[in-house]
């Protein structure tokens, strides 16, 4: 190669070289002005809408949980509140060993190993700053001595937060209920969804008063906003709106009457209603068992569960308003009603009792074996003939006796905030047809006429039943005093009123004459005395051999056969003011089991408080005495009215 | 006795935008530590300022003496490749950390400086008849490919792709045939397309997550919480500084870590959001300069050692911005490419610094002055 093709060439390539240099350059200026361009887009073009995503990133919403509003006793006494609940939370990121915290902390409460390594593992799954409950509920010294050893527990914050709490729980739990944490299917039930649900675990109503009342104890949730970073710890609140606590709820309910009334009870699957016959105010409801919904708030364990129930005795149902029972001779004053204003009978008309009444081939038996031999409607009622109520209802027929059982509140619910509220019964010809496929029969109507066969009412139901045949008044059974107040004077009865005049004293004969089924059971103090029915509803069918070999008593028959007793009464028979029934599952007859704890209840109600011994005859003064001395030492009510007791 | 007149004959509107970036990251680094010099900005501080003293050392040093140790470089840096290969440390499941005690080194980014040196050094002695000749040719093209493909199995495909660009880039400049780079071009788009069928199969060539960024960087919403987060948070923090900006330190996106990574890689999009447009225009303004500096540096000696030298570090320095602007844009899948001058980083920092000392040296002693 010569010198000078050598030097061309070099010249060439450098020149070569420039212009590739500068193309280069070019290139470079164009990728330059692509990612200008770029920036101006995503700066300058959409810049508002990445602004919107950049505060949607930024600020959360996080929701204050409204106060529950309180529930309180006809007397402004709290019976559901909110309890400050000491707590102590632990934020894993403030202290390097949480093992050795958590050790330690276990001198102090109790915290077993097994618990310790629960709540470490659950601290891996979340992010270190999220604070984690590990007790609940811890008594005051506990928190103290917590509190005081603060220093040496690093992560670990006391907190106090709110739990609702049931002061007279086991008397109140059918008729307040419990709240508890909500579930997805009670999100699912809610349109449209209140936002302060979505707060986890938010206690509402599961149950009761604090079910049905829900929308009033609830209130609204208050809003702060709050500055989060991306793993969602709040830097700062931005601002907050406050919510609005909910409502408080006064109930009708007298706590002392309850109370002396769930003690009355216990040891029985039994209920009681009592209501004021003018107003309807509900003074007690009270079914036992009972529970303690206060296990139900923080959630209550399986085992709990399963011991409530599989318990024979439905602890859990609330027997006042779900237990329909065949109302047995409770029903005989409907009977009686129904017959006297279609003036099938007349006042002084006497029907003969031989101990049974002859339909055809068959025979409907009266309680009494030898029979009542004459009677009128008055002694009808006191002596609870059986005979005597088929031949009238054999007379008024099914659809009468169904109208005047209705018109006396049977076979209906009425509006009160509780759950599972049973409507009762009240058999048609047409629903037997529907039901059975066979048509009424006659023997049905005469069994229906003595409270047994297909009609069933609730102890409710009984006492507002009670209420309207002494009051004459269409009264409405109610439970809340400040919601919904003022319903207007209860409509009169279409019931005349020698018809329920008569009535009354047939009802005041049961307890004050000689024969009556309760007399055992009066009220010696003659201003406040009571007048009542006795009912036994049996469970199961008397077999015609049975019957000849002599009736099985109660006692020799299994809990699950054993008649119904029930007992429904008004007080002080001149001047009624108070309706009350009582219902004993399985408890045997009325006369003998319901209608003394009847008369405790209703003298305790009249009295207002445990009443004087004088007001019981006699004989029983002493047995009395002491079962009423026990039930205030129980329920912590000195014996208000007569030092003498 | 030189030494004076070399500093005035350094390119020193070059040297005052080096020293101008530094500060826009300083700036970046403070906020994005929420008001406080610890822990990036001071390190940060430190490491620039011996570095820029690095500069003027190297570029009074003779561009000779530089060319003289250019294949000493390439080997040294293949041979520390090699070493992190066997005994670098993991870290985000990769090998690409060799901690030598004083620093902690990434060689694959001190790589480009001795490719770009050697390539150089070899155009300078290879005759120019020779520079179209197939031969000579592919002994430049495996100078670049064996170490790519080292820093390729560390795993560092981003790494392994800029080396391969640059290297071949200098070749480019050097003037070898166009025909070469057509038909590169072309077998560079079919084995694209070989590797997008290879996925799944028994033979694959890249790893999963690789894929996986791909698949994030054509649709970043594929995976909105997972690969896809990044981007969405970073296009979030472009776009809503706006004109102006959030103002210094009130970048919701980057004070409440909603950005990745927000003092190294992502650092851009901090900047943009807290002074807007005209920050971000601003930056990409002055890197522009630089490499213009660069160019007409370029263009302004004789010295083929020295043109390639300037071009291909020039070359490194802007693969090294407009990667990562582009990444934070969602314009490329995200690699794990510093912004040059300002993201927190010693190894990228060094790196940058030694190739504005070498280009300031061949600035300094252009067409034989000394």
């Amino acid at each position: 190669m010569s010198r000078f093709k050598e030097t061309t060439l070099k010249s060439k390539l450098s020149k070569r070289i420039h212009r590739r240099i500068v193309l280069a350059g070019l290139l470079k200026a164009s990728a330059v002005t692509l990612l200008g361009w770029n920036i101006r887009k995503l700066q300058i073009e959409d810049s508002e809408d990445y602004k919107l995503l950049a505060d949607a990133n930024r600020v959360n919403l996080r929701l204050i949980p409204p106060s529950r509003g309180l529930i309180f006793d006809r007397l402004g006494t709290p019976i559901a509140s909110n309890e400050q609940n000491y707590k102590v939370v632990f934020i894993r990121e403030q202290t390097n060993e949480p093992d050795r915290v958590l050790k330690k902390l276990s001198n102090i409460i109790d915290l077993d190993q097994k618990r310790q390594n629960k709540i470490l593992q659950d601290m891996e799954k979340r992010s270190s700053f999220i604070p984690i409950t590990i007790a609940e509920n811890l008594t005051w010294s506990d928190f103290a001595r917590i509190s005081v050893n603060l220093p040496s527990l690093p992560g670990i914050i006391p907190e106090v937060g709110l739990t609702r709490h049931y002061k007279e729980y086991e008397s109140y739990a059918h008729v307040i209920g419990y709240v508890g944490p909500i579930s997805e299917k009670d999100l699912g039930s809610e349109t449209p969804v209140d936002p302060v649900l979505q707060i986890p675990k938010f206690q509402i109503g599961k149950v009761g008063v604090e079910k049905k009342m829900e929308k009033h104890l609830r209130g609204s949730a208050g809003v702060s906003r709050v500055e989060v970073n991306a793993s969602g710890r709040v830097m700062r609140e931005l601002n907050r709106t406050q919510g609005r606590s909910g409502e408080n709820i006064h109930l009708t309910i007298d706590t002392n009457l309850q109370k002396f009334t769930s003690e009355r009870l216990r040891g029985m699957s039994a209920s009681s209603v009592l209501m004021d016959v003018s107003s309807g105010d509900i003074l007690s409801l009270v079914s036992t068992p009972s529970y303690n919904p206060n296990n139900f708030v923080l959630g209550i364990s399986q085992s709990n569960w399963n011991t409530l129930l599989n318990d024979v005795r439905k602890p859990l149902l609330n027997k006042a308003t779900s237990g329909a029972y065949p109302p047995g001779s409770t029903f005989k004053m409907i009977v009686a009603a129904a017959a006297l204003e279609l003036g099938l009978i007349g006042l002084n008309d006497k029907i003969f009792c031989s101990g049974f009444y002859e339909l055809g081939s068959r025979k409907f038996h009266c309680w009494r074996k030898g029979g009542h031999g004459k009677l009128t409607l008055q002694e009808a009622i006191q002596k609870s003939c059986d005979v005597y109520f088929y031949e009238i209802a054999r007379k008024v027929g099914v659809k009468k006796i169904g109208a005047m059982a209705t018109e006396l509140g049977l076979g209906q619910s009425y509006n009160l905030p509780l759950t599972g509220v049973s409507k009762g019964f009240v058999p048609t010809k047409k629903w037997k047809k529907q039901r059975f496929g066979t048509s009424w029969l006659v023997g049905d109507t005469l069994n229906v006429g003595i409270g047994q066969g297909y009609s069933l009412a609730t102890p409710l139901q009984l006492a507002v039943m009670t209420a309207r045949l002494a009051s004459g008044k269409k009264v409405t059974p109610n439970l809340i005093r400040n919601v919904d107040t003022e319903q207007g004077d209860p409509k009169t009865l279409s019931i005349r009123k020698e018809t329920l005049a008569a009535i009354r004293k047939g009802m005041f004969d049961v307890l004050n004459e000689k024969e009556g089924t309760a007399f055992n059971f009066r009220s010696t103090d003659e201003s406040f005395s009571i007048a009542g029915k006795t009912g036994t509803s049996q469970v199961r069918r008397i077999t015609r051999e049975e019957r000849e070999e002599g009736v099985i008593k109660n006692e020799d028959l299994p809990w699950k056969m054993r008649d119904h007793a029930l007992f429904t009464c008004f007080a002080p028979y001149k001047d009624p003011k108070y309706a009350l029934s009582v219902v004993v599952e399985h408890g045997g007859s009325g006369s003998k089991v319901a209608a003394p704890i009847a008369r405790d209840i209703m003298l305790f109600q009249i009295y207002g408080g445990i009443p004087p011994i004088k007001a019981y005859p006699e004989k029983q003064q002493a047995t009395v005495r002491n079962r009423l001395l026990n039930i205030a030492e129980k329920i912590d009510l000195k014996p208000i009215i007569n030092p003498n007791i | 006795m030189n030494t004076i007149i070399k500093i005035l004959y350094i390119n020193w509107p070059l040297q005052i935008l080096i020293f101008a970036t530094a500060l826009f990251g300083f700036l970046m680094l403070y906020s994005v530590s929420g008001g406080s010099w610890e822990p990036w900005t001071k390190p940060q501080i430190n490491r620039f300022f011996v570095s820029f003293f690095l500069i003027f050392l190297m570029s009074i040093i003779s561009i000779s003496f530089w060319r003289k140790i250019s294949l000493f470089s390439y080997f040294l840096g293949l041979a520390l490749l090699i070493a992190v290969y066997f005994y670098g440390d993991t870290g985000m499941g990769a090998k690409r950390w060799l901690d030598l005690k004083i620093i902690k080194l990434q060689p694959s980014e001190a790589f480009k400086i001795s490719l770009v040196m050697a390539l150089a050094y070899y155009y300078h002695k290879l005759p120019v008849d020779k520079v179209s000749h197939p031969f000579y040719v592919l002994v430049p093209l495996l100078l670049i490919l064996i170490p790519a493909f080292i820093v390729f199995r560390q795993p560092d495909l981003g790494t392994a792709l800029v080396i391969i660009m640059i290297g071949i880039f200098v070749m480019f400049i050097a003037g070898v045939h166009f025909g070469y780079f057509l038909f590169g071009g072309l077998s560079f788009f079919t084995l694209l397309i070989i590797l997008f069928y290879s996925r799944g199969t028994e033979w694959q060539l890249i790893k999963d997550y690789h894929f996986k960024r791909i698949d994030t960087f054509l649709d970043p919403s594929v995976d909105p919480l997972g690969s896809g987060y990044h981007i969405t948070q970073s296009k979030i923090a472009l776009g809503s500084g706006g004109l102006f900006g959030r103002g210094y330190m009130q970048g919701s996106q980057s004070q409440l870590n909603f950005l990745p990574e927000k003092h190294t890689d992502f650092i851009f999009t901090t900047l943009a959001e807290e002074f807007g447009f005209f920050g971000t225009i601003g930056l990409l303004i002055i890197y522009s300069l630089m490499v213009a500096f660069c160019i007409f540096s370029a263009l302004g000696t004789t010295d083929k050692y020295s043109r390639l030298l300037i071009t291909g570090l020039c070359m490194t320095f802007f693969t090294y911005f407009s990667i990562n602007i582009a990444m934070v844009m969602g314009l490329l899948p995200v690699v794990g490419i510093p912004l040059p001058l300002v993201s927190y980083g010693g190894s990228s920092m060094i790196v940058i610094m030694l190739s504005f000392g070498l280009i300031q040296s061949a600035h300094v002693h252009r067409n034989n002055r000394f």
